[in-house]
Formats: structure tokens, C-alpha cells, sequence
């Protein structure tokens, strides 16, 4: 048995993980980002997380799928600590990441470094420039690089510089609605976060749209670890590699996406996939 | 990574946690923003208590020599140093109550017009240059009162009062122009833009299965406004009733510029009298005993008290109505 | 049937026209001051209405340069004390506040709201004038200023409320601690309501005569820095309608113009910038 000891700890109570526990990401065998365990979660005194453990695999896109008020919203919005902006909420469990408790990380550090992208796009109302620049006046940017090469540099790997290149002092407001997504999204790359986490960047957003949108994270993903929630299982399982299913705030499986939808362990799982509710 | 098993503390130490995050706060100026924002809203506070305080140490002598005698004495003498403040409290009902009685059929009936009947480009047109009465200052009132209204009443509508209803006390005698009559005619015109909005505001938030219950019904836009609507809105339109009153009672430039300040208990609406906020108006700059200046304060202590309970009051009426029906009240 | 009918109809359209005359005499008592007031106020409008100083009691002629200079004074004065308390204020309770002290502020900030401008002159004469032992422009700043305070909140709390909670989400999720996501974000996107807020709150103490009259009093002439009692424009229009003197009577309705346009040109320029819902109209 080994002990992993925090220096923060007086009053140890040992929880002991099983084999099958930690086994969740199977054939993996790299440090995973996130690792989660016995994660509860509350609103006042609701719960709306039980016993969520689930090791989220760098460099890759895992997809967090499931009915509506399922959860996975909750979930994906701990990883960054945003759930603190609501009162009365209250967390149990240990998230970690990179080995270390996200409690005792400083949060506005924790959250550069895991960047989020809303459901409806949520530009400021300041030029495409500032809103991308933002972060990065913040928090500071390379010394090697002016502002605005880093500002285009994160343009570019959101798929939008060509398209924005001539106008980046107009208003974010001018751009359509799958243009202002992929300015979150590049705002969010701008800080160069290790973890992106997006809560179903596409539901708003037509075919087009959401196609260039996908394109972008399968090419992002060796850069950055992606987590994403979607309502749309067939985008689950075009772009991700790992697929977790949450069902009333209990994460039902979790697994390689081809096991997940071709092959599930679970009848909970089955059904949702087959379409037996929605 | 040979591990098969790990141990993982679930429970965090509290105080040393609270106390880090605390500090982490503290660095990144949360907290500081927090404290100092508190700050200032707390002056509004202690500026609050602060008047409160001072109206009321600074009426001590009157408070102390008159008791509550000093509601009902009608004697207002500077030079024997008796002060009453019944002259007032009787020119600012009479002035009130002869305001509210002019504007609020000429409100109600235009808030009702502008609600429910207008069209609502015309609606929104009409009320939008309504409004910007409420934004006209009162001395400007006052200036219109000395020079238009007063010579408007004094030559045309006292006369005619005098001659057809001259066998009631109120309207009888000399007709100087500067009376009670017109300073209430002056505080109608200007208590009629609030009733108004708030009255059109008011119906407004009447929900629209109201109307469409009554007009299903075969009823006429007049019936279902009449019978329908304005009752639903009744307790709000007391409210901004309420409101205007509170207003009335504290203006005092226009008042001061037409009521003829004159200390006197009158039996007729065409005598000049005197508000409380116009005597403070007048006489605070000459009152030349310390007890004089007391009485004056403790007027204005009068005054705030009776515009605080005004206000609170309509508040809540007006809650009332805008956030469900009035249909029991 | 058919009579009853036709009796409804009838009513109806009476009644349509009587509150239809209702609304129409409101409204022409706007016009009817408009006009009355330019005609008279234009022609008694010149160049020296600007810039000269009152002529002594009797002589004909003279200006009230003092008094605009002095308005702008005590405008200045006032801004000072309620723009950073009424701001302040507003941005604790709309970003920071717990329950039970954001109700206490709110509370009190409409009571203070009601306070009668005459019974504010009172409190800046109790807490200005008695220790200075003269009027000043600093204690007719001080009443104007308080007089400021609650409609800034109120204007403040409003617009930034307004602000979509995910913008400020979308600040803090890049890193942004609470506050400066306020500052950087959500103070920006609401800037436009809350100065607008703020004008319309200047143009109405700019009317205000009552708190003025025993704190900053009246100057006949210039009043050097903060410390003298000073003219204003609400102050020198009452005070020349109710003299006996023609002349002055003339300059009254000369700065009632001023005024009157400089309080309705800020009202209507703030309505038309804003959509009608963001400003609250409750007295």
C-alpha cells in the first residue's frame, strides 16, 4: 500500500482505491490530467453529483454525454472551480490536477490553466483584438512575442484569422454565430490553458459551423487535453476518444468512445445510445 | 507509474484551508474591492443616521419647550417666541388635498388613455413628452405660477368660483390671486406628470389574459378597461397616489412663489396661507433666536417623518399590484 | 338590443375622448410652458445675460454670469460627493452583497431618496454652515451631492445587474479574479446606462433651489473657491421673480430658459440614448 501523503494533512482518514476503480482508462497508461475521485457535489443541500470518480487522459478529447440535467454540466464547471460564482455550493471529494488537489491551487492560476468555452458564445463587448488580447493582458503573455502576434498565433489555431484578419478592431458583436464561438475559443487558446473544456459549444450553431468547430479540437487535441460535453451523441463519437456517460449525477461508464457506443457495458448506457429516452 | 493502489486523504484540515484561501483573496484584491465598495455603501448609512440625527438634536429647544403642543398651536410669533405649527400643517393639507383632487381625475384619466385606449406609437410618444415634465424644475413652476397662473386665476377662474359657489365659505372673499387655491392649482400641475407614469406603469403590468377574458366576452375596450383592468390596478394607483402626495408635501419653491405666505388659518381657499416647507423656505435665513431656528428645524423633522411613512406606504402598494393582483386587497 | 348596443359603443367613444382630453391637456401644459418660457426668456436673452454680474437693486441691466459659473460650482461639488458614493454603492450591491445588508442599503438609500430637498438644505446647514459660521458653496455642494446619492445606486445597481452573468463567467473562466472581471468587463459593458444615470441625476439637482437657499445662499458677485456663499440659477430666479422689479423680472424668465433647456436638452438626449425600460421612472 502506498501512501500518498499531502503536507496540508493532520488528520488522515485513508480511502483506499480498488484496481478496478482506478483502472477507468483502459490500455492508458500515461499520468492522466484529471483525476477525480468520490466526487459529491451539492447546491444547498440538493446533491447533484454521487460518488463521480473518473480519470480524464491527456492530450486526447473525452466527451462527457448524457440526458439533460444529468449532470455533466456540474461536473465539467467543477474542473475549473467556476461553480464558486453560485452560492451554497459545496464540494466533497478529491479532484486533482496533475496531482495536485484544485482547492489548493490559486483559482485564477487553475483557471489559465483549464480554459473554458460557454454553450452560447459570450464575447465581450470590446473589438475581436481586445476580447482575444484579454486574457493575456491579464495574465501576462511570453516575452518573446509581441501582443499582437500572440493574439494572431491564437487566431490561427482557432481556424478564424482569415477570416477576421482585416477587421480585428470592429466589434465582437459583427461576427456571425459560429464566427463569435470560435473567437471564445480562441480566446481561450490565447492564455495557452492545458486543459480546454467546452459545454456543448455547437448546440446553438448550424452544421457548418459546428463541422469547423470539430475540425479545430481533433486538431487541437495534441496541444491541449479536451473535455467536452455535448448533447449530440454522433459529435461524441466523431471527435472524441473517451466517452463518459452521466445519468442523475452518477457517471455510468466510462470508456474508449469505439466501446462506448459500439459495445457498452452497461444497459443504462445502451439505452440512452439506442435512443430508449432521450 | 507501479502502483496499484493509492490513499487519498478525504478530509482537508478547515482552519488552515480557510485561512490560505483567505490570503489568496487578499493577493489577488477581492477582498479589498469587496471592502472598500462596503465601505461606501455603508456612508449612505451613516449619512442617513446622521440627518436623522441632526434634525434632531437641532430641534431640541423647540422640542423641549413646546412637547407635541406644538402640532396644534396655531400662534406662529417670532417676537414672543411662541411657535405653533398648526398654520402650516393646515396651508399643507389644504394645499395637498386641492391638488390631489384636480390631478388625479386628469391622471388617472390620461394614464388610462395613454394604457389602455392609445394606440401605442402615439402611447409611447405622448408619455415620453409627459415625462419630461416631471424633469422641470420647480422654481420654474413657480415663475410660470407668479406670472401665468396666479393672473389667470386671480381675473378669470376665482371670480367665476365666487360668483357660482360663493355661498360656501371656501370661496368666498377678497381675491388677491396668491392664495391657497392657486399654490394647490400650481402642485397640481406639477404632481400630474408622476401620477401619470406611475398610474401607466401600474396598468400596464396587468396581465393580458385580463383584458382578453373581458374582451372575449363581447365587453367594449372602455368596459373591460373600466371594469376589469383599473380595479385589478386599483391598490397600485393608490399607490402612486401615495407617491404624488409625498412629492406635494415637500415642494416648496412653487409653493413658496404663489401662496402669499401668510400665517393664518383661513376659511376660504382664496386667503393666502403658508406650507411647511415654504416658512422654513422664507424665514430659515432671518430667524434670529436659536429657538426660532429650532422651530424651523423642527418643522423640516415633521415634514421628513410625514414624506418617510408617505413613501413607504405607496411602496408597498405599488409592489403589491406589480408583482401579482390586487383583485383582495 | 340595438339600443343597448349603441348606448356601449357611445360610452365607449366618450370615454375614449375624455381620457384622450386628459392626456392632451398634460401634454399641452408642457408645450404651453415651452413656449411661454422661450418667448419671454428669449427676449430678455443677450449676450450680457452670460457674461456680466448682477447690477445693483434698481439699475437696469447687468447679467448673471456669476450665477451660471456658480451652478456649474456647485454641480462640480456635488458630483464629487455622490458620483463615487452613489457608484461605490451601487457596484457592492449588484456584485458583492449578501442578503441582509443589500436590503439595509437599499432601504435606506430609497429613503433617502424621499427626504424633501428643503429638509436636505437643513442637514448641510446643521453639519456645513453652523461650524463654518457662513454660507458656502461647499455646504450647497454637500446637500446637492447627498440629494445625488440614491438615484446613482439605483442607476448603477440597475445597469450592472443588466450585464449578462456570462460575461463575468466568461472573465473569471480566463483567469480573472472576481473584481477585476467587474472592473475590466462588466463595469465597461455597462457604462453607457450608468453615465446616462448619472447626467439625468446632475440635470435634476442642477434644478434644485430649495437646498441652496440657506447653505450656498446668493453672491451678488464672483465667489472665489469653495468658501463663500455663491450664486446659482435656481437661487437668482427666485429671488428676482419675487422682487418687485421689472427689470429683474425679465432676467428671471431669461434664466428660467437657461435652465429649462439645459435640464430638458440632458433629459432628452439620456431617453433617446436608452431604450425606455432601463430607466427607472419611479419618482
Amino acid at each position: 500500500m502506498e501512501t500518498w501523503q499531502n503536507s496540508s494533512v493532520l488528520e488522515p482518514e485513508v480511502k483506499v482505491m480498488s484496481e478496478t476503480q482506478k483502472a477507468r482508462v483502459p490500455g492508458e497508461e500515461v499520468e492522466p490530467r484529471f483525476r477525480v475521485s468520490n466526487l459529491n457535489f451539492y447546491y444547498g443541500s440538493a446533491q447533484a453529483l454521487y460518488e463521480v470518480s473518473l480519470n480524464i487522459p491527456p492530450s486526447r478529447i473525452t466527451a462527457l454525454i448524457g440526458p439533460s440535467g444529468c449532470g455533466k454540466t456540474t461536473f465539467l464547471r467543477v474542473l475549473n472551480r467556476m461553480y464558486e460564482t453560485v452560492r451554497h455550493t459545496r464540494l466533497e471529494g478529491d479532484v486533482l490536477l496533475d496531482n495536485r488537489n484544485i482547492l489548493d491551487l490559486d483559482v485564477t492560476q487553475l483557471r489559465r490553466r483549464v480554459g473554458m468555452v460557454f454553450q452560447k458564445s459570450n464575447p465581450f463587448p470590446k473589438s475581436i483584438f481586445d476580447n482575444v488580447a484579454y486574457g493575456l493582458r491579464i495574465n501576462g503573455w511570453s516575452r518573446g512575442v509581441t501582443l499582437a502576434e500572440a493574439v494572431e498565433h491564437s487566431l490561427q489555431r482557432a481556424a478564424l484569422w482569415e477570416e477576421v484578419k482585416d477587421k480585428l478592431h470592429k466589434s465582437a458583436y459583427a461576427l456571425s454565430g459560429g464566427q463569435q464561438q470560435r473567437l471564445c475559443i480562441a480566446r481561450a487558446l490565447a492564455v495557452d490553458p492545458e486543459v480546454l473544456l467546452l459545454d456543448e459549444p455547437c448546440s446553438a450553431l448550424d452544421p457548418i459551423a459546428t463541422a469547423k468547430i470539430e475540425e479545430l479540437l481533433f486538431n487541437l487535441k495534441s496541444q491541449c487535453t479536451i473535455v467536452i460535453v455535448t448533447h449530440n451523441m454522433q459529435q461524441a463519437a466523431r471527435i472524441a476518444d473517451h466517452t463518459g456517460f452521466f445519468l442523475l449525477g452518477r457517471l455510468i461508464e466510462f470508456n474508449r468512445s469505439e466501446v462506448i457506443f459500439k459495445t457498452p457495458a452497461r444497459k443504462e448506457t445502451e439505452d440512452y445510445i439506442t435512443g430508449r429516452f432521450g | 507509474m507501479a502502483d496499484s493502489t493509492w490513499v487519498v486523504a478525504s478530509k482537508r484540515v478547515e482552519p488552515r484551508w480557510r485561512l490560505r484561501a483567505f490570503l489568496r483573496r487578499l493577493r489577488s484584491g477581492d477582498e479589498i474591492a469587496h471592502l472598500t465598495t462596503l465601505i461606501f455603501a455603508l456612508t449612505i448609512l451613516l449619512i442617513t443616521f446622521l440627518l436623522v440625527s441632526e434634525l434632531w438634536i437641532n430641534s431640541t429647544l423647540a422640542r423641549q419647550r413646546f412637547g407635541w403642543h406644538f402640532l396644534f398651536t396655531r400662534t406662529w410669533d417670532p417676537v414672543f417666541e411662541n411657535f405653533g405649527a398648526l398654520p402650516f400643517i393646515f396651508g399643507t393639507t389644504v394645499t395637498s388635498t386641492l391638488a390631489l383632487l384636480m390631478a388625479i381625475p386628469l391622471g388617472v384619466g390620461a394614464a388610462i388613455f395613454l394604457a389602455e385606449l392609445a394606440p401605442p406609437r402615439i402611447s409611447d410618444a405622448l408619455t415620453f413628452f409627459i415625462e419630461l415634465l416631471a424633469a422641470v424644475p420647480s422654481v420654474i413652476y413657480g415663475l410660470l405660477g407668479i406670472f401665468v397662473v396666479v393672473p389667470i386665476l386671480r381675473t378669470t377662474v376665482m371670480p367665476f368660483l365666487k360668483d357660482t359657489l360663493g355661498f360656501l365659505p371656501l370661496f368666498q372673499g377678497h381675491i388677491y390671486g396668491f392664495s391657497l387655491f392657486a399654490a394647490g392649482t400650481v402642485l397640481a400641475i406639477m404632481i400630474i406628470p408622476f401620477i401619470i407614469s406611475i398610474s401607466r406603469e401600474v396598468l400596464l403590468a396587468v396581465p393580458g389574459e385580463q383584458r382578453e377574458a373581458a374582451l372575449a366576452l363581447g365587453a367594449t375596450k372602455w368596459e373591460s378597461t373600466w371594469k376589469v383592468v383599473v380595479p385589478y390596478a386599483r391598490v397600485g394607483i393608490m399607490g402612486s397616489v401615495f407617491l404624488a402626495l409625498a412629492r406635494a408635501l415637500g415642494e416648496t419653491m412653487a409653493v413658496t412663489m404663489v401662496i402669499g405666505n401668510d400665517t393664518k388659518i383661513a376659511s376660504s381657499l382664496f386667503a393666502p396661507g403658508n406650507t411647511i416647507a415654504a416658512v422654513i423656505a422664507n424665514e430659515f435665513t432671518e430667524a434670529t433666536s436659536d429657538l426660532y431656528v429650532h422651530a424651523l428645524v423642527e418643522l423640516g423633522l415633521v415634514l421628513f417623518l410625514l414624506t418617510i411613512i408617505l413613501n413607504a406606504l405607496a411602496r408597498l402598494l405599488i409592489l403589491a399590484t406589480t408583482r401579482r393582483g390586487t383583485a383582495h386587497v | 338590443m340595438n339600443l343597448r348596443r349603441v348606448w356601449r359603443k357611445s360610452v365607449n367613444a366618450v370615454m375614449f375622448s375624455l381620457t384622450a382630453l386628459c392626456a392632451l391637456v398634460s401634454l399641452s401644459v408642457l408645450l404651453f410652458i415651452l413656449g411661454y418660457l422661450l418667448w419671454h426668456g428669449g427676449k430678455s436673452l443677450s449676450w450680457s445675460f452670460f457674461t456680466q454680474l448682477p447690477k445693483p437693486v434698481g439699475e437696469t441691466g447687468g447679467g448673471m454670469a456669476n450665477a451660471i459659473v456658480g451652478s456649474g460650482k456647485l454641480l462640480l461639488l456635488a458630483s464629487f460627493v455622490g458620483v463615487p458614493i452613489g457608484f461605490l454603492a451601487g457596484v457592492y450591491l449588484a456584485e458583492f452583497g449578501g442578503s441582509t445588508l443589500s436590503f439595509l442599503v437599499r432601504y435606506i438609500t430609497d429613503l433617502l431618496n424621499g427626504v424633501p430637498s428643503i429638509v436636505m438644505g437643513i442637514f448641510a446647514y446643521t453639519v456645513v454652515v453652523l461650524p463654518m459660521k457662513h454660507f458656502s458653496a461647499l455646504a450647497g455642494g454637500l446637500a446637492l451631492g447627498v440629494m445625488m446619492i440614491p438615484i446613482a445606486v439605483r442607476s448603477t445597481e440597475e445597469f450592472l445587474r443588466a450585464v449578462p452573468q456570462t460575461l463575468r463567467e466568461g472573465a473569471m473562466a480566463l483567469g480573472a479574479s472576481k473584481w477585476r472581471a467587474v472592473a475590466t468587463v462588466v463595469i465597461p459593458a455597462a457604462a453607457r446606462g450608468i453615465l446616462t444615470g448619472i447626467i439625468l441625476d446632475l440635470a435634476r439637482v442642477a434644478g434644485e433651489t430649495a437646498p441652496l437657499l440657506f447653505t450656498a445662499f446668493g453672491n451678488s458677485f464672483w465667489s472665489s473657491g469653495w468658501n463663500q456663499p455663491t450664486a446659482s440659477l435656481p437661487v437668482m430666479i427666485f429671488t428676482y421673480a419675487m422682487s418687485p422689479y421689472d427689470d429683474w423680472h425679465r432676467q428671471a424668465w431669461a434664466a428660467g430658459l437657461v435652465l429649462l433647456a439645459l435640464v430638458l436638452l440632458a433629459n432628452i438626449g439620456a431617453r433617446l440614448l436608452l431604450p425606455k425600460k432601463a430607466l427607472g421612472s419611479r419618482g
